[in-house]
């Protein structure tokens, strides 16, 4: 199956990835051979089979309800890239 | 006998009885790293500083007869995917250069609660994602085997790291083989426990349904030793199983007499090298030779766990690595105009080829149009994978395979070709698919000199038993005793 490079730019979009045109070449050719390879799982009959939701092969346990200490503010924005007093700061979203 | 040669339970012993000290062996491993790291290259950073002081603080209990744990005062290494608190942390990649992480991962909090020096952070691919560690963002790690070659991967900078006996153990993670391939090519031991068996909370997230940490050591009786740290249920992952810990290291003298151990012929297929085959079918005759009963068993879905794997994988890859958005930690992309630029420009700055790959194929067949022919099919195929593991577990107790289809490949030589690299996985990945335990234990060398892993597969959350197949073989043979030759002369 070959994506086309406008497929490739949709994805690029959606998955927040700003590629540069010799990048959205490669990927166009080598997801492509990746997306042939694994087109062999359309033959499988899976008509009646459940898919794999949870990987789990015991049982887990739920934690009891109840609050506990949250990271304090200066540990939590100890890396943020710019921060404005106790909150992480973005470009502005609102014209 | 350099200290530095010691497994950890012989060092674990000399300690105990006041014939080495923490700080003594800790000294050595730093030297050690300072002699051989410059050409192994498995260690992102050395934390000399907070090992040398948790090893005076165990000398300390020692002194006082109040040891945290048997291996109180052993160093080991971190692959750098674990979040170290104070300790910079960046999973191979440049987004997260920089980023100091605010808390520990359960298993690192395990780690020194019971007493254990940490050297420092050990190279892997970015994210994870890779055979090699050629997609490290930093540098790749050479194989102390041969300097010219792969130490596999993801986790090749802890196999390489205790292959070179510049720690005496670590810790991997393991996604699809990241521990056992990388063991396989080293010459060492490494066991991915049952998906549950250890807390996954503060461990970068690749494919969530999948990863599940492990140790890697020389010998079995250590990573059963470091297994027994672990492995422990943690109200802090949700997926983390109530199931209680056995005593890994009681059973495993017992020998293999009597046990039924499969072998999948799925797993002795074309394109396998055929040293590692002849070294893989010496040890099943071995096994014979110890009083095992060899089963001839099909796995029939295995053919279809590569391409299962790199849409699942891929998928939770692209879903986990969206938070790395600029935001809240790591790199931010300076001149971006507005915040959906911020988020594109960041990580198509922070993110390396293999990721940017991984993310786009996972977005891709999560996409609109998409999901039910590519992610929904691959979660059936994948009940059918678990089903055939769990179908020949009634009537065998383990099963025997190759660890990887080849030996060590030389560094470079499949870095342009994302296919020919994903099928390195082709014999450790569907354990993962199903959630079962693996380990690879050292099965020889090839003509050339190069490690051959053999691989146990067990049922879930049956360890001791897969370690005690492996003890098996290991005693009858030197390979444990075998170092590799560092530093290497003119290199």
């Amino acid at each position: 199956m070959a994506l086309t490079l406008e497929q490739v730019r949709h994805v690029a979009t959606l998955a927040r990835l700003a590629l540069t045109p010799e990048e959205e070449q490669r990927f166009a050719t080598q997801l492509s051979a990746v997306l042939d390879a694994v087109a062999q799982l359309q033959s499988v009959d899976v008509e009646t089979v459940e898919p794999t939701s949870h990987a789990t092969l015991a049982a887990s346990l739920l934690r009891e309800d109840v609050a506990r200490p949250s990271l304090p503010p200066e540990k939590s924005l100890a890396n943020a890239p710019a921060k404005v007093g106790t909150s992480f700061a973005v470009p502005k979203i609102i014209e | 006998m350099q200290l530095t040669d010691l497994t950890m339970l012989e060092l674990a012993r000399k300690l105990a009885s006041g014939e080495v000290s923490s700080v003594e062996a800790t000294r050595a491993s730093l030297e050690r790293i300072a002699r051989v790291d410059p050409q192994v290259r498995a260690f992102l950073r050395v934390d000399a500083e907070g090992a040398l002081a948790a090893a005076e603080a165990s000398d300390a209990r020692r002194k006082a007869g109040t040891p945290a744990s048997a291996l109180d005062g052993v160093p080991v290494g971190l692959k750098d995917l674990f979040l170290t608190e104070g300790v910079e942390t960046t999973a191979g990649s440049r987004v997260l250069e920089g980023f100091v992480p605010p808390f520990d991962a359960t298993v690192v909090r395990l780690l020194k609660e019971a007493g254990l020096p940490l050297l420092g952070k050990l190279n892997l691919d970015e994210f994870a994602m890779g055979s090699s560690n050629e997609s490290s963002a930093y540098f790749p790690t050479h194989n102390p085997w041969d300097l010219t070659r792969t130490p596999g991967g993801s986790s090749g900078g802890s196999a390489a790291a205790v292959a070179a006996r510049e720690v005496f153990g670590a810790l991997g993670t393991d996604t699809g083989g990241s521990i056992r391939q990388p063991a396989a090519f080293t010459n060492t031991v490494g066991l991915k426990p049952t998906y549950g068996r250890v807390s996954r909370y503060g461990v970068i997230a690749y494919a969530s349904s999948l990863d599940q940490p492990g140790p890697m050591t020389r010998t079995v009786g250590d990573a059963a030793a470091l297994l027994q740290l672990l492995a422990r249920h943690d109200p802090l992952d949700s997926t983390s199983a109530a199931v209680e810990t056995p005593d890994y290291s009681a059973g495993l003298e017992e020998g293999v007499r009597g046990l039924r151990l499969g072998v999948p012929r799925e797993y002795f297929a074309e394109g396998m090298d055929s040293e590692v085959e002849a070294s893989v079918r010496a040890a099943l005759r071995e096994y014979e030779r110890l009083g095992a009963t060899l089963v001839d068993v099909s796995l029939p879905h295995t053919r279809h766990a590569l391409a299962t794997y790199y849409l699942i994988a891929p998928a939770e890859a692209s879903s986990n690595l969206a938070r790395y958005d600029g935001i809240r930690y790591g790199l931010r992309a300076k001149d971006a105009r507005g915040l959906k630029e911020l988020y594109s420009q960041t990580r198509e700055r922070g993110f390396g080829p293999e990721a940017k790959r991984r993310i786009m194929l996972g977005t891709y067949a999560l996409s609109a149009g998409y999901y039910d022919a590519y992610y929904l099919r691959a979660q059936k195929v994948r009940t059918l994978i678990r089903e055939d593991f769990l179908r020949v577990f009634r009537d065998v107790d383990a099963l025997l395979t190759p660890a990887s289809p080849v030996p060590p490949f030389k560094l470079g030589e499949k870095v342009d070709d994302p296919l020919s690299m994903y099928l390195m996985d082709v014999y450790t990945l569907p354990c993962n698919l199903a959630g079962v335990p693996g380990l690879s234990v050292p099965c020889g060398f090839t003509k050339a000199g190069l490690p051959v892993g053999l691989q146990v597969l067990g049922r879930p959350f049956e360890e001791a038993l897969l370690l005690r197949v492996a003890r098996a073989f290991e005693r009858e043979h030197d390979y444990s005793r075998r170092f590799a030759p560092l530093p290497a002369q003119g290199a």
